[in-house]
């Protein structure tokens, strides 16, 4: 499974919006690029990534090729319970890696 | 004695086949590259035929680019972010890479802010576009013109 960093804020007070960072390490690999050997490099991409609070979802993005490798995403939420921030990404292949994070609301 | 020279000859024949298939297969799937109709297309296809106005998006890509690989991208949209007036929806497109789409992210209320940000790759000068969907229907718009010096997703891999 490829290495995923996640920045959420330890704590937050409630109603707050609040920054959250993502990368994942992945190739994301275009499928437009030719090989040393003159083959096409198959493409290998993460399509979807989706963040879920507490399991709501609050944030789906669509990636494409156009996206750069190790894919770095940032967006916002408002804080509005204690709870878990679950991240995940899924691949062409349909393979997902699922990461979570804390999140204290005062 | 010869029978290492023949070998070299064999070694020198598979890298010149394979250097000439290398060309030939360069030259014919080099893929055409996106056209401002295409990226009217793939529009089309996120937002349905609602109608585009300008304003209210902001998007934010450096003007000079000097590696396409990856180059940093943040759209923002001006919007409250309550139960009944948020967006829904934010679409960055391309004219000039293979594909027209960047990245469709979906959003709502909990989001608070309407903004992200990620990291794109580029193949060509070009104009990038972000819409913007609300919850009441409208699509707003951001288009940015930018520079890139060297280009990203077609060039020869160098591993």
């Amino acid at each position: 499974m490829p290495r995923a960093l996640i920045h959420v804020p330890a704590t937050a007070k409630k109603g707050e919006t609040v920054e959250i960072k993502t990368l994942i390490a992945h190739v994301m690999e275009t499928g437009y690029r030719i090989g040393v050997t003159g083959a096409p490099i198959p493409r290998d991409i993460i399509e979807d990534f989706v963040c879920t609070y507490n399991g709501e979802e609050v944030f789906r993005a669509k990636l494409y090729p156009a996206i750069a490798a190790n894919p770095y995403i940032t967006f916002f939420t408002t804080a509005t319970a204690s709870g878990t921030l679950a991240f995940s990404w899924t691949d062409q292949h349909g393979a997902t890696q699922v990461q979570t994070a804390e999140i204290k609301v005062e | 004695m010869a029978r290492s020279r023949r070998s070299r000859r064999e070694i020198l024949q598979i890298a010149g086949a394979l250097v000439g298939s290398g060309m030939a297969l360069r030259l014919s799937i080099r893929p055409a590259r996106a056209t401002p109709e295409m990226m009217q297309d793939a529009v089309r296809a996120a937002i349905g035929e609602a109608a585009v106005k300008k304003g209210r998006v902001k998007l934010d890509l450096p003007p000079i680019v000097e590696n396409g690989n990856s180059v940093p991208c943040t759209v923002s949209v001006e919007s409250p972010m309550t139960a009944t007036d948020y967006v829904k929806a934010i679409h960055v497109f391309n004219e000039k890479n293979p594909q027209p789409n960047v990245i469709s992210v979906k959003l709502g209320p909990r989001a608070g802010r309407a903004a992200f940000s990620t990291r794109i790759r580029l193949a060509d000068s070009q104009t990038i576009t972000a819409i913007a969907e609300m919850a009441d229907g409208t699509c707003w718009s951001d288009d940015i013109d930018v520079i890139v010096t060297l280009a990203a997703c077609i060039e020869e891999s160098i591993h």
